[in-house]
């Protein structure tokens, strides 16, 4: 009952539903156009090096005769695995911190804010660039941990501001009177109620983390051959190869920008639906 | 003279909903109007529309005339040149209504010279001027000020200055006092008074409470459901009410000068405006209702003044109905004898202290000081016995009641909760413990997770205690506070505040515990709503032998369910005693100003009272001004002679008995004797 | 004040530290500097190498706290070491640290400035087409990463000089040595153009929106309703009450956007040619030179740092509630 009143709400901000359509069309294109393709993303044409979109070729090929319609989608499977990943991961970790934090204060509070604050002076770029190849080519997975492990820092701190607040609230006091056990209420009582605000967060972290899995595979350090990413590609087809040959950087990386605006779209319609009295 | 006369004004907001349905009225130069209605009546979007101030989503339509310009409809330039002008506004929460970057000085100051060619500094003396006029001490230093370092009365002073800064010919008061301490109440009540007197303009004061309007206004417009049902002078609506709201709002009162006896509550909530009856909006809720009051809604029939929207207004007049009369008055509670001489203590607070560290600044965050929250009283509970406890904010009353909820080691003293001492308990024998302590809140809103269904809600304590059979006593606790078992169903949001409330109560009686907390549990809800739930509370306690700790500010309301009441300033206790002792021979100064503050819904006896004004606002509790508290602001200490005096600054006195009581202590050097 | 400024600093000088520490000894694990030398022809001698290695303080045979010891004691004193061809690290940083801040002070000022008042804007006109303008405008632009833009900006630009006939506007480097005089100044005019824009779009964007949410939040509080009430008009009022109080807000998001833009302007310089310390990042991963990346890293910790300080000071002084009288 609840839940429809929402969902009712959330379905009449324009945003979400061009959002929604967007994400969905671009998810069937990265899943579902590789079957329409000609060519698979592993196939090399010979006879066709860096040859413009045409029939054949439907987006080009690259330098080394891949079909582009192909390697691109493969290639925006991977980030938007990774996104989703790492959104999902960094989301968890930032309620599970900030809500212990938040809501048991005192030293507990005091340890776990100063780990998040270290985190966040550390350059968080950098340090996943010198990790990063030094792991098993091919190791998608550590990746996406070590993306996530950096990208919850921001979230947990508001987490945390809005549990100091939750904590006085007279329910949460109500529960504490009624002799429940701590846990039992952050999970009941406190995490729920921040639940518009994890939802959200976990919207703009997806686009978040497909941006920082794309800039750091731009420079190598992130999704390394043989996969590829949307960063990879943009990063073979930029600098000077997109000014001649623009396919190259052209179709990447426009599909990134539609992935990352639609997310956000979906995102800023939940803010607005979801969380009327907060602009953060 | 008319001033402002307002014609058939609607409002309509955009789904439309129309939260405003036909208001007329008119205010003369000097005249005061009391605009009297709960929540969601529709008093405050009626002003709002006078000062076309709405948010631009709002439609609204008929006529507000100003000298006799319509309003509505007129240029933005022209419409500027007025508003702060010729008709200005109070706004309810003085704190909100500040910008919080600028200083006090600056914002009466930028008032003074939107409708005035003054130069800087001329207006910033005219602000300091006016600063002194509303009674603020220090006026040039304080008006440097920022918002945040003003107290509660204090900003609303400097609001009431900034409304008259162009000598305005209309006032409109949006619940000038709601958000304050009684006793500042009064303060702020006196200063509009002085304003009035000093402008000449005419007034128009919204508020719920009744007897503000009764000591103020003339005139009195009830509205319910955004539409006015009964109008007249203040005595013919308080002494020959002719719309049963109107009727039932008085008799739901608790009064301050009645003794101890049932509230009539009048069933059910006020219709949302979104959602009105067919016919009369009233008549789901009115005792007096017949089928024809459902065929269509009755207007105000105007009968020179008077005026009231009842199709059995004639009936009522004939037949000299009152209140009582029209709303059946509940059954008496029959209390269990207690045996006075074998008190059975269920609560014990022995000297208990709380001290907080105060930090300042949100950034720069660093120790200022410590705030003497509580700082050593002592009272006890029996079993069947309410002991009410009073104060204004800041008093200390919610951290005691935190401090015994917490069932904690005390930072100094001790709480006895059923003979343990809550400093030794293990937590196994604090979780047992907690079935027997239970709370009810303040903010029905707050007290309830939104995102549980009632049911959940109800089932949590039963399940963290391990109770069997949890839906059928869920349904069971439900009837008990009057609801129905098969709400449930529904989440929190979807009931009124006085149901919320009983859910609230539903909640905290589910283990059967022997002692509640209630924390101010009336104060957040309307008058009609709120008798209902003292009702209920009183039963519950005879029935089920409920010791209650009940913590409120309100006196009167304290008055009709406690068996003893303990008074506290600044972390002390001034004065406890049983009920009948301290409300009928008060001992101490504060406790006499405090119950001379509050006012009285009749207009012949408030106006006729000699009324005990205090000095100032509340010292800061971090500190604390030597020997007793209260001597800054003791009206008594001022008449006394200069040895006598001097004790009251050096010297702190202790609560002692009083002769000739049974049960009644004060702790004043100087206490007033009884006659008797 | 003053202490708790005091305590502020020592903390954030353990932060950086404990941060700097942590890269430092990350990066030497995880780094290999004898790929450098390794693979060559002529082939280095062992020896020599491992010499070569050890008075840089690379040599991975030697134990990795021994290293950090050496390291930190250097780093003490104000030396940060060599990099992987012995190069100084001090003289390297002291290039590129200027050629940054540069980049990174124009770009938060213009940024934040151009941002706030461009959210405002829209916030007075809200719903009307400007204000949509903006608002798709800035989504647009905030899902549009650094680098892609960057790329954009090279390839329009490209066209655009390639259309005129001749180099008008210039996207590699940061000046032309050839040049001297007015026309070297104008001509380090001109290669900031790309840049600044690249780095500041960004941030005009989100300040925009933090700003036009922020503004509309005051808008339906109470204070600008009495603003009005006094006889001000709602474009008054919005100026005077409510932008001056929803800069408050949007001030605590000064360390976050610096932060971003810190990322942002490794790309930025990366693609545009210019040596600053975004550059060395990449380029001292690249070649696994140790004590370039701990120097970059405590680079960046100042640097959110003291944005953090500012953040903080800011809002003090925008807010008369959280200052300490």
């Amino acid at each position: 009952m609840r839940s429809k009143v929402v969902l009712r709400r959330v379905m009449a901000k324009p945003q979400v539903v061009i959002g929604l359509i967007g994400v969905l069309a671009l998810l069937a294109l990265a899943y579902l156009g590789p079957l329409f393709g000609q060519y698979t993303w592993e196939q090399k044409d010979f006879t066709a090096f860096r040859s413009p979109p045409g029939a054949d070729h439907w987006w080009g090929t690259t330098q080394i005769g891949q079909d582009m319609f192909a390697v691109t989608l493969r290639g925006m499977q991977k980030s938007i695995l990774i996104g989703f990943l790492v959104a999902l991961i960094s989301t968890g970790l930032a309620a599970l911190v900030g809500a212990f934090a938040g809501y048991f204060g005192g030293k507990l509070d005091k340890i776990l804010m100063w780990g998040t604050d270290l985190l966040l002076v550390l350059p968080s770029f950098l340090i996943i660039a010198v990790i990063s190849p030094r792991l098993e080519s091919g190791s998608w997975l550590m990746f996406v941990v070590l993306l996530a492990s950096f990208s919850w820092m921001i979230t947990s701190r508001v987490v945390r501001s809005m549990t100091l607040s939750l904590r006085e609230r007279e329910y949460v006091l109500a529960a504490r009177y009624m002799g429940i056990p701590d846990w039992k209420i952050i999970f009941r009582h406190v995490v729920p109620n921040l639940s518009s605000l994890l939802i959200i967060d976990a919207t703009m972290n997806v686009s978040g983390a497909i941006i920082g899995e794309t800039a750091l595979s731009y420079f190598g350090f992130g999704v390394r051959p043989p996969d590829v990413s949307l960063g990879t590609l943009i990063s073979a087809g930029g600098g000077s190869t997109a000014i001649s040959y623009p396919w190259l950087f052209l179709f990447p990386a426009g599909l990134l920008v539609l992935l990352v605006l639609f997310i956000n779209l979906i995102g800023d319609g939940l803010r607005d639906a979801l969380d009327p009295g907060s602009t953060s | 003279m008319t001033i402002l006369e307002v014609n058939d004004l609607t409002v309509t907001f955009r789904g439309g909903v129309k939260a405003v349905r036909g208001v007329s009225y008119q205010v003369g130069r000097g005249e005061v109007l009391g605009i009297v209605g709960e929540s969601g009546s529709g008093k405050s979007v009626t002003s709002l529309a006078v000062m076309g101030l709405l948010p631009a989503g709002a439609q609204v339509t008929g006529s507000v005339k100003l000298h006799g310009h319509e309003l509505l409809g007129m240029r933005e330039q022209e419409i500027l040149k007025r508003r702060g002008k010729s008709i200005s506004m109070i706004f309810q929460d003085p704190l909100s209504a500040f910008t919080p970057v600028y200083t006090i000085g600056d914002q009466i100051a930028e008032a003074v010279r939107v409708h005035q060619k003054v130069s800087k500094e001329q207006a910033a003396r005219q602000a300091v001027e006016l600063l002194e006029l509303v009674g603020i001490p220090h006026p040039e230093v304080r008006a440097k000020a920022f918002p945040h370092e003003f107290s509660g009365g204090m900003r609303q002073r400097a609001m009431i200055a900034m409304a008259i800064a162009n000598d305005p010919d209309v006032l409109i008061c949006d619940e000038p006092t709601t958000a304050l301490d009684v006793t500042i109440q009064a303060q702020v009540l006196e200063v509009l008074k002085t304003a009035q007197k000093e402008t000449g303009a005419g007034i128009v004061m919204i508020t719920h409470d009744l007897g503000v309007v009764a000591g103020l206004a003339d005139r009195v417009l009830v509205m319910y459901a955004g539409k006015p049902v009964e109008q007249g002078t203040v005595e013919e609506i308080y002494y020959e009410p002719r719309m049963p709201y109107t009727m039932g709002l008085l008799a739901s009162i608790p009064r301050l000068d009645q003794e101890n006896q049932r509230l009539v509550p009048i069933e059910g909530a006020p219709p949302s405006p979104a959602a009105l009856p067919p016919g009369c909006p009233f008549a789901p809720r009115c005792p007096l209702k017949v089928d024809a009051c459902d065929d269509a809604e009755p207007e105000l029939v105007q009968v020179g003044e008077r005026g009231v929207a009842c199709i059995r207004s004639h009936e009522i007049d004939v037949k000299r109905l009152r209140g009582v009369d029209v709303f059946p008055a509940p059954e008496p509670v029959a209390e269990p004898p207690r045996d006075a001489r074998r008190r059975e203590t269920v609560l014990e607070l022995d000297n208990l202290v709380r001290h907080y560290p105060l930090m300042k600044g949100a950034v720069f965050k660093r120790r200022v000081g410590t705030v003497h929250a509580v700082d050593g009283i002592s009272f006890d509970i029996a079993r069947g016995e309410t002991l009410a406890l009073v104060g204004e904010s800041g008093c200390g009353k919610t951290t005691t009641l935190q401090q015994i909820m917490q069932l904690e080691a005390a930072q100094g003293g001790r709480v006895v909760v059923f003979g343990k001492d809550s400093g030794e308990l293990t937590k196994r024998e604090r979780k047992e413990l907690r079935r027997d302590l239970q709370i009810v809140f303040q903010d029905p809103m707050a007290a309830l997770d939104p995102r549980m269904p009632v049911g959940d809600i109800l089932a949590e304590p039963l399940r963290a205690h391990g109770h069997k059979d949890v839906q059928g006593r869920v349904a069971e606790l439900l009837e008990l506070v009057g609801l129905d078992p098969s709400y449930a169903e529904r989440y929190p949001q979807h009931f009124s505040g006085g149901q919320r409330q009983r859910i609230g109560i539903a909640r905290a009686l589910a283990l059967e515990p022997k002692l509640i907390v209630l924390d101010e549990p009336v104060s957040a809800l309307d008058v009609s709503i709120q008798a209902g739930v003292i009702n209920l509370l009183e039963d519950l306690k005879a029935r089920l032998g409920l010791s209650y700790l009940f913590v409120a500010h309100d006196l009167s309301v304290v008055r009709h369910l406690a068996d003893r009441v303990a008074v506290m300033y600044l972390g002390k206790i001034v004065e406890i005693g049983t009920v009948a002792e301290v409300y009928g021979t008060p001992a101490h100064p504060y406790t006499r100003a405090l119950m001379s503050a509050i006012p009285l819904p009749d207009p012949e006896l408030e106006r006729s009272r000699r009324r005990i004004i205090l000095e100032g606002d509340l010292p800061s509790p971090a500190q604390p001004p030597s020997g007793c508290r209260f001597h800054t602001r003791c009206p008594k200490r001022a008449l006394l002679p200069e040895p006598e005096r001097a004790r009251c600054v050096a010297e702190e006195p202790p609560v002692v008995r009083l002769a000739h009581a049974d049960d009644h202590g004060a702790a004043c050097h100087y206490p007033e004797v009884r006659n008797s | 004040m003053g202490t708790y400024l005091l305590r502020r600093l020592l903390s954030s000088v353990i932060l950086v530290a404990i941060a700097a520490s942590l890269a430092y000894l990350l990066a030497a694990s995880s780094l290999n500097p004898r790929a450098n030398y390794t693979g060559r022809q002529p082939p280095i001698p062992v020896g020599v190498v491992d010499s070569t290695l050890s008075e840089y303080n690379l040599n991975d045979k030697t134990p990795l706290l021994e290293r950090y010891g050496t390291w930190v004691s250097g780093v003490v004193q104000g030396d940060f070491g060599k990099t992987w061809d012995g190069g100084s690290v001090n003289q390297q940083m002291g290039q590129r640290v200027g050629v940054s801040l540069r980049l990174l002070l124009i770009g938060t000022l213009l940024g934040s400035t151009l941002g706030v008042a461009v959210g405002a804007f829209a916030a007075i006109r809200q719903y009307r087409i400007s204000d949509r303008a903006i608002g798709v405008a800035s989504f647009v632009v905030m899902a549009v990463p650094v680098f892609v833009l960057a790329t954009l900006l090279t390839i329009g630009a490209t066209g655009l000089n390639g259309a005129v006939g001749h180099t008008l506007i210039e996207y590699t480097g940061e000046y032309n040595p050839a040049l001297s005089g007015v026309d070297q100044l104008l001509n380090r005019l001109n290669h900031l153009i790309l840049p600044t824009i690249s780095l500041c779009l960004g941030q005009i964007a989100f300040y925009s929106r933090i700003q036009r949410n922020m503004m509309l939040d005051v808008l339906g509080q109470d204070f600008v309703r009495t603003a009005q009430a006094k006889g001000l008009s709602r474009r008054t009022a919005l100026v005077k009450h409510a932008l001056r109080t929803a800069l408050i807000p949007s001030a605590t998001y000064f360390a976050f956007a610096f932060g971003t833009m810190l990322t942002g302007a490794t790309f930025t310089e990366k693609i545009f040619g210019w040596h600053g310390m975004g550059e060395w990042l990449v380029e001292s991963i690249q070649h696994n030179d140790t004590n370039a990346v701990a120097a970059v890293a405590l680079f960046a910790a100042v640097c959110v740092l003291v944005a953090g300080v500012l953040s903080d000071l800011l809002v003090a002084a925008l807010d008369p509630r959280v200052r300490v009288s």
